[in-house]
């Protein structure tokens, strides 16, 4: 029982962490149509960055650093590398993702030196408490809760704003929105600075968790957040948060099953068997717009 | 009778570089103090023979992004796949107890080079005909699983679109990895351990009786069969299959109302290009001499993904060249960025373990953001016109 309960927590836990990641690429695929690979390694990124400055600086300044500074590369990437390509075939645009992806992943391994890197404990987070009788870090706690407060504001933003009321109709109509005067390049920016910011949440969120960060370690959290984005539709806030915590918790239990029968190695095949399932008998996800094909 | 011209220049271009290949591989043998770069030992075969494994891995690759519009990234899957085939198929049965030793031997007590060397004999002309024959087989065997597999994959993913289509091969892959490590299915594929120990390239090279090298044809090897299966992928282009596939990539709509149909010739596609990347995984298996599946990850399709673009989607010999100078670049060219320099006392900034990939994932990025033609386009070398006496131009544009 309490071992039941410690799994379900971590899953809640995980699950959360995905869903600040599943939301940058469900707002870009939403406005954009690109699945933006790099997103995860943006991701791992915002971690190394806050090994480095943790090292150096007090939490307080180095955390809203991270912040900061991962808001400035994702809205560098989408100006660098995605803008030039706005009337470019989809295919391109992608490839110009993954293009990024192999750029900051070969980066981190230049700057790291390949060396795992342990991420900080900070104080706070990484202190233990008992919760029915299982011991368990505070983050597990802080996560869900953090996670409902920022998806509650996201929603407002998105829902109250006129930034949110010009998000939502690129989304749904780009040729026209440009018609009616909404500038798509800030939409569109702001929307990447939104993404990198909850990305960079997430990261502290995650890596605290986590023995240690690679330059690969962005790209499974990212391509499961990305699964979680299509299960709950992609293009909706909800959908990708819901997903993301069905995830998260159904690859924790994978992981937690007993070690005899061996099907750990199972958790990242588990997520992509779902997103098979899911595109071949649901494409259009637990909330999205069932989309129309024009010719 | 052009193209048939044209084909036979290719036969014969082809042909020339297989000899040369040999030549250049064997030159250190007859000429004596031949410059270090063509020493057997020189980073230049190296080049040559992974280039020559890659170039047909991004064709296979090129094949379904540029003929057939099809953006798939399960590449590497099916690369996973030919190489576990082979490297079952083919290691031999004193080996396996050595190999398989955390599992406490094979589950499958068979090999073909084994059942060949019972025929042929195992040394002399026999032991040759019988690797050969056992390499081959187990080669095209090796395209036939990742073919089958390709298959049953096919069918549900086959009807997904563009990004999806991208998104779901790629899980696919993963999930060929993950099973492939499982360490119950271990009496089979070694669980995470790696698979060795079966005839890679350099068993091909001819020696004699105390083991001198007579007449080295680890080079030779890949480039030959790479070609074979290239010529056949540039045929299978040629023919109204090609047209066909082509005709899909333009306007899946309007290939449907001429009469295209799409499932069937994307399937067509989508097999095909699986089963020469099997091939190509058992080739990269024997390049490496092992077989893991960890070396199979989504970097690995991204990369040949890259050299595909490089080369310009859409272009066969677009994609050889920048293999060629990809894995140059990679392996040998640029591999002074990785170490520390002295110019006199100064030392070169920057320059250390790592900082190859930086320069190279920049100049990918230029290229993909600033020349999205690639190298080639989608034109192609057409090597009779290398050949050709000029002539003048009105007569030439017929």
């Amino acid at each position: 029982m309490e071992y039941a309960i410690s799994v379900l927590l971590s899953g809640i836990s995980v699950g959360g962490q995905y869903a600040l990641i599943a939301i940058g690429y469900t707002l870009v695929y939403g406005i954009l149509r690109l699945i933006n690979f790099a997103h995860g390694d943006v991701f791992m990124v915002a971690g190394l960055m806050g090994i480095y400055f943790t090292a150096t600086m007090p939490i307080g300044v180095s955390i809203p650093l991270v912040i900061i500074l991962t808001v400035v590369l994702g809205f560098t990437i989408e100006r660098v590398a995605y803008k030039p390509l706005r009337d470019a075939p989809r295919m391109s645009v992608m490839i110009s993702a993954i293009g990024v992806s192999y750029l900051l992943q070969n980066t981190a391994t230049y700057v790291t030196g390949g060396q795992p890197m342990t991420y900080p404990s900070i104080p706070l987070l990484s202190d233990t408490i008992s919760v029915a009788g299982t011991q368990t870090k505070w983050v597990v706690i802080i996560t869900p809760v953090l996670v409902l407060a920022l998806v509650l504001s996201l929603n407002l933003l998105i829902n109250k704003t006129k930034i949110g009321m010009a998000m939502r109709a690129v989304s749904k109509d780009y040729e026209t929105s440009r018609l009616m005067g909404i500038k798509i390049n800030m939409v569109i920016s702001v929307t990447f600075i939104i993404g990198s910011a909850l990305a960079a949440v997430g990261s502290v969120l995650f890596f605290t968790n986590y023995p240690a960060i690679t330059p690969t370690a962005g790209a499974m959290p990212g391509l499961k957040a990305f699964v979680a984005a299509v299960f709950g539709g992609i293009g909706s806030i909800p959908g990708a948060v819901i997903g993301a915590f069905l995830i998260g918790i159904c690859e924790t239990i994978i992981k937690g099953l007993p070690s005899a029968w061996d099907v750990s190695v199972f958790s990242d095949a588990f997520t992509f068997a779902l997103l098979i399932v899911i595109l071949i008998f649901k494409p259009q996800g637990l909330f999205g717009e069932a989309a129309t094909d024009k010719v | 009778m052009k193209d048939r011209k044209k084909s036979f220049s290719a036969f014969i271009g082809i042909c020339v570089l297989l000899i040369f290949v040999i030549i250049l591989e064997n030159i250190s043998g007859f000429v004596p103090n031949v410059p270090q770069v063509l020493e057997p030992t020189s980073p230049l075969f190296t080049v040559l023979k992974k280039a020559a494994v890659y170039s047909l891995v991004a064709v296979t690759m090129n094949l379904l992004n540029g003929f057939t519009g099809l953006f798939s990234l399960g590449q590497a899957g099916f690369m996973l796949l030919g190489a576990y085939t082979y490297a079952i198929l083919t290691v031999p049965t004193a080996m396996k107890e050595q190999v398989y030793y955390l599992f406490g031997g094979c589950a499958f007590d068979f090999s073909l080079l084994d059942m060949f060397e019972g025929i042929f004999g195992s040394s002399g002309a026999g032991g040759a005909v019988s690797m050969i024959l056992a390499c081959l087989i187990a080669i095209v065997l090796a395209g036939c699983v990742a073919g089958v597999f390709a298959y049953l994959i096919g069918i549900p993913v086959l009807r997904l679109k563009s990004d999806y289509l991208a998104i779901a091969t790629l899980g696919f892959a993963e999930i060929i990895r993950a099973i492939f490590q499982w360490q119950k299915l271990g009496k089979v594929t070694n669980g995470a351990n790696m698979i060795k120990g079966f005839p890679t390239f350099s068993s091909f090279n001819i020696t004699d009786g105390a083991g001198n090298t007579i007449l080295r044809l680890s080079t030779f090897v890949p480039f030959l069969i790479s070609s074979v299966c290239i010529l056949l992928i540039v045929l299978l282009i040629h023919s109204s299959y090609g047209r066909a596939f082509m005709a899909i990539r333009d306007d899946e709509v309007a290939a449907e109302a001429m009469g295209v149909n799409l499932f069937k010739h994307k399937m067509l596609s989508f097999v095909i290009s699986s089963f020469f990347a099997g091939v190509g995984g058992a080739l990269f298996a024997m390049y490496v001499a092992n077989a893991q599946a960890k070396a199979f990850t989504s970097v690995m399709t991204y990369e040949i993904l890259l050299i595909v673009v490089i080369g310009g989607i859409g272009s066969v010999s677009g994609s050889v060249i920048a293999t060629f100078l990809y894995v140059a670049c990679s392996e040998w060219w640029l591999r002074f960025l990785d170490s520390e320099h002295y110019i006199g006392s100064f030392k070169v900034p920057l320059l250390r373990n790592g900082f190859r990939m930086v320069v190279f994932s920049v100049v990918i990025m230029v290229i993909v953001l600033f020349f999205s033609q690639g190298i080639m386009g989608n034109r192609e070398i057409n090597i009779g016109a290398l050949f050709k006496k000029r002539r003048p131009k009105a007569e030439r544009k017929q």
